[in-house]
C-alpha cells in the first residue's frame, strides 16, 4: 500500500508525519459551490462571491484588524472553484479528484446536506483537511467522530429551535401551526424539528394534521396554498430555498395569503433581496445565524467591512451563504496564522488542524466557537426578524430581530441533538 | 362541499398546466415519432423569454396587459428559431436512424441548451409577476384564487380547440394524417414530408415554449427549472396516449385531479400520484388511453 | 465450459486485457483507478442494457434495478453489519433479479417506446419511496464504509478494484455466452421480426423476460459494486431518471457491437466528465451534451466501432 500512496502524490501526507512543512507561497484548496442549477442563485454564487472577497483580501492583506496580515500562514491561497450539481455520487468522485488528482491543500464549502454526508467519510479515507461551510444536517457529526472534517456553520436542529422561540416571544397568542417544505432530507428535518421544538415548549400548541411536503422544484403550489389556506392553523413554517419561495411567495400573494397566515421561513433570505419591493412585509426570517438581512445595518467593524465590499464589488447585499463560506476560509487562516506561529515555520496540515479544533473567533457575522464533537462542529447564535421594505432607502429590512443563543438551542456537547430535543431540551439555558 | 369544489378547482388548474405544458411533446411525437428531450428546454426557454421582455417592459414603464403580448411574441420566437435550426441542422440528418438514438440527441440538445441558458441568463433568477398581479385574485368556493392561473384553464381549452381543427379542419391537418399513418406512400403521393417534419417541430417547440412563457409569471424563472418538466410532460402524454391530443387533455385531467385530492387527503401520496397512475395504465392499456392506431407489418 | 468459453475469442482477449488492468491497477495513481473503478462497475449496467437493445428493446428505468443493487448493499451493511464483498454483491444481484423477474411478466409484453417508458415510472415509484422514507435514509441516504474479503479487511481500494474486475468477467463470460447459445441468437431475429419468431414455435415473451432478468441482474451487480466503490448511495444519484438516462448514453457511446464495448466507453464516459468539469466547471453539460451528439453524427457505432475494423482485420488474417 505504500508504495501506491507515495505514487499517488501523497507526498504531503508522507512530511505531515516530519515536523513543519517547507514553507509555501501558495496553498491549493478546493471550494465546492453549486455553480449551475437551481441552488446557484440563492446559495452557490453568493458563497463563491463571499469566498472570493475574503480570499482576495486576505491575499492582499486588506481585512481589518486583527486579520490585517496578509496570506494564509505568508502563503497566498489559490481557489479551485468547482461545481456542487450534479449529485452525490458525482460529488464524491469529484472530490477525490481534487485531492487525489489536482493535489489540494485542503477542501472547504458544501451546501448540500447529502452532499456533506457523502464527502465527510472520503475526506476522513483521504486524511485531507475539510472544512463544510453551509450544510445543516447534525448527522454529520452525530453519527461518528471527525478527525480532518469541521464545519463552520452550526446545524440545523438550532434553526428550528429558534424559530419555535422566536415564534412562542412574538406571537403569543398562536395555537395551532402547520409547514410547507421540500420533500426532501432538509425540508423533512426542518419541520420536524420545529414541530417538536414546538410541542416540547409549549404543548397546548396544535400541530396540523396536513403540512405539506410537495415536491422539490416543483414550481407549482396552487393546491398546496389552497390546502394551506383551509387549514386553520394560522402559522406556517417553510425551510423552502431560492425558486421555490420565490415562487410560493408569488402564487401565495396574490392570493392575500399573507393577509390571513403568519409565515416563518428559515432560509428564505434570498428572496428577499430579488422580488425587493414585491416581498411582502412580516415575513419572520431566519438566516441561519448573524448574516445576511438580520445584521445588514450592524456597525461591527468585521461586519460592516464584508457589507460595504461585497456591496461595492456584486453591486448586491450579501446572502447567509456568503458570510457562511467567508467565515470558512477566515477560520483557516486563523489556524493556519497560529499554527505558524507555534510551530515556528510554516504548519503542516496535523498542525492546522490542531489550532483549528476548539477554535473560537470573531467572524464576519459574530462569534462563532468550534465547540461541539470535540472541537469540530461550530456553533453561534441563531435569530430571526421580520421583513419591512424601507421606502425611503429602497431596500429590504428587518424589525424585531431576535438572536437566541448557542446554550439554548444546542445540545450540550457530546449528546445527540436529536436525543436531546426529544427529550425537551433539558439544561438549555435561554 | 367546500373542499370538494377547492380539489375540483386545484385539479382543473393543475391539469391546465399539465396539459400545456405537455401538448407540444405530444405533437412533435404523433407525427414525427420522436420523444423530444429537448422539451424541457423549449419550455425553459419560453420561460427565460417571457421574464427577460416582461422585466425589460417594466423597467421602462410599459403598461403591464403589454406582458401577454410578450408571453406570446417570446414563445413564438422561441419556438420558431429553436426549432427550425434543430429540426434543419440536426435532426433532419437522423430521421432514417433508430428511435432511441433520436431520443439520446434530443437530450444531448437539451445539455447544450442548458448550458446556454446559464451563460447567456447567468444564475440569478429573473421575475415576470405583472401580468399576474394585474389580473389579480377572486373569491370562489370560500377561498381566495389568483385569476392568473385560472386563464390557464382558458388557454388549454383554446389551445385544445386550435390543434382540434387544426388537425380535423384545415388542409394542413389532412396531410399530416396522411404523413402519420404512413410516410413513405405520402412521399411517393408527392407530399412535401420535410416541409411538414419542419412545420410540426416548429408548432411543437412553440407550443413547449408558451408553456414555458405562460408559467413564467408564476414563478422564479432560474436555472435548471426546466428539468422536471420533462418527466411530467412524458408521463402526461403517456397515460394519454403518445401523439393524441384528447389523450394529454385526458391523462392531464387524471392526474391533476388525482393530485389535487392526495394534496388535500393524503400529501403523503402525492409523490406517487403521477407515476403510479402512469404504471396503471400502461399495465391495462399498454399504449395509453387514447393511442393512435397502428398498421401491423408482417 | 471453460474450455468453450477459452475458445471464445472475445472472452479470451476480454480476460486478458482486464488481467493487465488489474496488474496496471497497483501502479495507478488512485484517481485514475477510482475513475476506473466507477467505470467498470457503471460497465456492469450498460452490458445488460446492452443485451437488451440487441433486441431492440431500451429501457429509461435501468436506475431501478441499479438502485436496488446499491440499496442492498448500504441497508445490508447498516442493518446487519455484513461487509463481506461476496455477500453484499450476491445480496445487490439477489435484490435486483428478485424485482426483475417478477416486473419482468408485465415489461415482457410491451416494446418500443412503452417499454422504455413503462420501465420509467416502475424507477420513479422507487424514487418517490425512497425520498419519502426516513429508514432508507430519505434523499441524504447513507454511507457505505467498509468492506471485507472472507473476513480479511484491507487497507484501500485496491483490492475492491480486483474484485470489481472479476465480477466484470465473470458477467462478460456469461453475457458472450449466452448471446452464441441459441437463446441469444434469438435477439437479433426478435428485433427484426417477431411475428416469424413466433411463427417457428419460440415464445418471444419468454425469451425477452429471460433478457429481463439478465439485465436487471446485471445493474443490480452494478448499483452493488457502484455503492463499494463510492461508499454512498442516495436516489438522486443511484434512482433517478437521469441515471437511467446516462446508462443508455454510456451504452450508446460504447455501440452495441461487443460484450467489450459497455466497459470501454463506461470508462471514457467517466474520464470524459471528470475533464468536461474540470475544464468548464459552468458548463460541464455543453460538453458533454456536444460529445453526445458528435457521436451519434460521426460515430454512429459507438466508441466500439473505432476499435472495430483492426479486430475484424485480425480475425480475417488468423483465420
Amino acid at each position: 500500500m505504500l508504495g501506491r500512496t507515495v505514487l499517488a502524490g501523497g507526498a504531503l501526507a508522507a512530511a505531515a508525519a516530519a515536523g513543519p512543512a517547507i514553507a509555501k507561497d501558495t496553498i491549493n484548496v478546493g471550494i465546492a459551490t453549486f455553480l449551475s442549477g437551481p441552488a446557484a442563485g440563492p446559495f452557490g454564487v453568493p458563497g463563491r462571491n463571499g469566498a472570493e472577497l475574503v480570499i482576495d483580501a486576505i491575499n492582499a492583506g486588506t481585512l481589518p484588524a486583527p486579520y490585517a496580515k496578509a496570506g494564509f500562514a505568508g502563503a497566498k491561497m489559490n481557489p479551485i472553484f468547482v461545481d456542487e450539481a450534479g449529485g452525490n455520487a458525482k460529488q464524491v468522485g469529484e472530490y477525490r479528484n481534487l485531492v487525489e488528482k489536482r493535489g489540494v491543500d485542503a477542501v472547504l464549502g458544501y451546501i448540500s446536506s447529502g452532499t456533506c454526508m457523502a464527502v465527510t467519510p472520503v475526506a476522513e479515507e483521504l486524511k485531507k483537511l475539510t472544512i463544510l461551510s453551509v450544510c445543516g444536517t447534525p448527522r454529520v457529526f452525530e453519527e461518528a467522530q471527525r478527525t480532518y472534517v469541521f464545519r463552520t456553520q452550526a446545524h440545523a436542529v438550532g434553526d428550528s429551535i429558534a424559530a419555535a422561540h422566536y415564534v412562542l416571544d412574538k406571537f403569543k397568542d398562536m395555537k395551532s401551526y402547520t409547514g410547507i417544505n421540500q420533500n426532501y432530507a432538509w425540508g423533512q428535518d426542518s419541520y420536524k424539528f420545529f414541530d417538536v421544538a414546538m410541542q416540547k415548549m409549549a404543548p397546548e400548541t396544535k400541530a396540523s394534521e396536513n403540512p405539506q411536503f410537495p415536491k422539490i422544484f416543483a414550481g407549482q403550489y396552487g393546491t398546496e396554498i389552497s390546502t394551506l389556506s383551509l387549514d386553520s392553523a394560522k402559522l406556517v413554517h417553510t425551510s423552502f430555498w431560492g425558486g421555490d419561495i420565490e415562487a410560493f411567495v408569488l402564487q401565495a400573494l396574490v392570493r392575500g395569503f399573507f393577509n390571513d397566515k403568519q409565515v416563518i421561513s428559515s432560509v428564505g433570505g434570498s428572496a428577499v433581496d430579488s422580488l425587493g419591493k414585491k416581498f411582502p412585509d412580516g415575513v419572520v426570517m431566519g438566516t441561519r445565524g448573524e448574516y445576511g438581512l438580520l445584521v445588514r445595518d450592524n456597525k461591527e467593524p468585521l461586519n460592516a467591512w464584508f457589507v460595504e465590499e461585497y456591496k461595492k464589488r456584486y453591486d448586491a447585499y450579501p446572502l447567509g451563504p456568503s458570510y457562511q463560506y467567508a467565515n470558512s476560509v477566515l477560520a483557516l487562516k486563523i489556524a493556519m496564522d497560529a499554527a505558524a506561529e507555534k510551530a515556528g515555520g510554516f504548519p503542516n496540515q496535523e498542525q492546522t488542524m490542531a489550532a483549528l479544533k476548539g477554535l473560537s473567533w470573531q467572524s464576519f457575522g459574530g462569534k462563532i466557537s468550534l465547540s461541539l464533537a470535540d472541537g469540530h462542529q461550530a456553533v453561534h447564535p441563531v435569530g430571526y426578524g421580520i421583513t419591512k421594505w424601507d421606502k425611503e432607502k429602497g431596500a429590504a429590512t428587518a424589525v424585531d430581530v431576535k438572536f437566541y443563543q448557542p446554550e439554548c438551542i444546542y445540545a450540550p456537547a457530546g449528546q445527540n441533538s436529536v436525543e436531546w430535543l426529544e427529550a425537551g431540551m433539558p439544561g438549555a439555558k435561554c | 362541499m367546500q373542499l370538494i369544489t377547492t380539489m375540483l378547482l386545484d385539479g382543473l388548474s393543475y391539469a391546465s398546466y399539465l396539459f400545456i405544458v405537455s401538448v407540444g411533446l405530444t405533437i412533435i411525437f404523433g407525427v414525427m415519432k420522436i420523444l423530444n428531450v429537448a422539451h424541457g428546454a423549449f419550455y425553459a426557454w419560453g420561460a427565460y423569454g417571457a421574464a427577460y421582455t416582461i422585466g425589460l417592459a417594466s423597467d421602462n414603464d410599459w403598461p403591464d396587459w403589454i406582458g401577454f403580448v410578450l408571453i406570446f411574441g417570446s414563445a413564438i420566437l422561441v419556438g420558431l428559431i429553436l426549432g427550425a435550426i434543430i429540426e434543419r441542422v440536426i435532426l433532419r440528418k437522423m430521421y432514417h436512424e433508430e428511435e432511441v438514438l433520436i431520443v439520446l440527441a434530443t437530450f444531448g440538445i437539451f445539455l447544450i441548451l442548458e448550458d446556454i441558458i446559464l451563460l447567456v441568463f447567468g444564475v440569478n433568477p429573473y421575475f415576470a409577476y405583472q401580468p399576474m398581479a394585474l389580473l389579480g385574485s377572486i373569491k370562489m368556493g370560500g377561498i381566495i384564487r389568483d385569476v392568473y392561473s385560472l386563464t390557464l384553464f382558458g388557454l388549454a381549452i383554446l389551445v385544445a380547440l386550435g390543434c382540434w381543427y387544426g388537425l380535423n379542419k384545415t388542409k394542413w391537418g389532412k396531410l399530416l394524417s396522411v404523413v402519420i399513418y404512413d410516410r413513405e406512400v405520402s412521399l411517393a403521393m408527392g407530399i412535401n414530408v420535410q416541409m411538414v417534419y419542419l412545420v410540426t417541430f416548429i408548432l411543437g417547440a412553440t407550443l413547449g415554449a408558451l408553456g414555458g412563457a405562460y408559467i413564467a409569471p408564476t414563478i422564479s424563472v432560474a436555472p435548471g427549472f426546466g428539468i422536471d418538466v420533462i418527466v411530467l410532460s412524458f408521463a402526461v402524454v403517456v397515460i394519454g396516449g403518445m401523439g393524441s391530443i384528447p389523450g394529454a387533455l385526458i391523462g392531464a385531467l387524471m392526474v391533476g385531479i388525482l393530485r389535487a385530492i392526495a394534496v388535500h387527503k393524503f400529501p403523503e401520496f402525492e409523490l406517487f400520484v403521477i407515476f403510479g397512475v402512469m404504471a396503471v395504465v400502461l399495465m391495462i392499456r399498454p399504449e395509453g388511453l387514447f393511442a393512435p392506431e397502428k398498421a401491423r407489418r408482417i | 465450459m471453460v474450455a468453450t468459453a477459452w475458445n471464445d475469442k472475445t472472452i479470451r482477449w476480454a480476460v486478458i486485457g482486464f488481467g493487465l488492468l488489474a496488474a496496471a491497477g497497483w501502479l495507478l495513481p488512485t484517481w485514475i483507478l477510482n475513475n476506473v473503478m466507477f467505470g467498470l462497475a457503471r460497465g456492469l449496467a450498460v452490458l445488460g442494457l446492452l443485451v437488451l437493445w440487441r433486441t431492440g428493446l431500451v429501457s429509461f428505468g435501468h436506475a431501478l434495478y441499479f438502485g436496488l443493487g446499491a440499496y442492498a448493499v448500504a441497508l445490508l451493511e447498516k442493518y446487519t453489519g455484513l461487509t463481506d464483498v461476496f455477500v453484499k454483491f450476491g445480496a445487490a444481484i439477489l435484490v435486483a433479479g428478485a424485482f426483475g423477474f417478477l416486473l419482468g411478466f408485465v415489461l415482457r409484453n410491451y416494446r418500443a417506446i412503452f417499454f422504455a417508458m413503462l420501465s420509467l415510472a416502475f424507477s420513479m415509484v422507487l424514487y418517490g419511496v425512497l425520498v419519502k422514507m426516513e429508514v432508507l435514509g430519505s434523499t441524504d441516504g447513507f454511507s457505505v464504509t467498509q468492506y471485507t474479503i472472507f473476513g480479511w479487511d484491507p487497507e484501500g481500494k485496491y483490492p475492491l478494484f480486483c474484485f470489481i474486475i472479476l465480477a466484470c468477467v465473470v458477467a462478460l463470460t456469461i453475457v458472450q455466452l449466452y448471446l452464441k447459445s441459441a437463446l441469444g441468437a434469438l435477439t437479433t431475429a426478435i428485433r427484426d421480426n417477431e411475428l416469424r419468431v413466433e411463427y417457428l414455435g419460440y415464445s418471444v415473451a419468454r425469451a425477452i423476460h429471460i433478457k429481463y432478468l439478465i439485465s436487471a441482474c446485471l445493474a443490480g451487480a452494478a448499483g452493488g459494486a457502484m455503492a463499494m466503490a463510492l461508499g454512498q448511495v442516495d436516489p438522486d444519484s443511484m434512482v433517478n431518471w437521469t441515471v437511467s438516462g446516462e446508462l443508455v448514453f454510456i451504452t450508446i457511446m460504447s455501440g452495441a457491437g461487443s460484450v467489450v464495448a459497455p466497459f470501454i466507453g463506461a470508462i471514457v464516459f467517466e474520464f470524459l466528465r471528470t475533464y468536461a468539469f474540470e475544464l468548464a466547471p459552468q458548463a460541464w453539460q455543453l460538453i458533454v451534451g456536444g460529445t453526445l451528439l458528435a457521436i451519434i453524427f460521426f460515430l454512429p457505432g459507438g466508441i466500439w466501432s473505432v476499435l472495430e475494423k483492426p479486430w475484424a482485420k485480425r480475425e480475417t488474417d488468423n483465420g
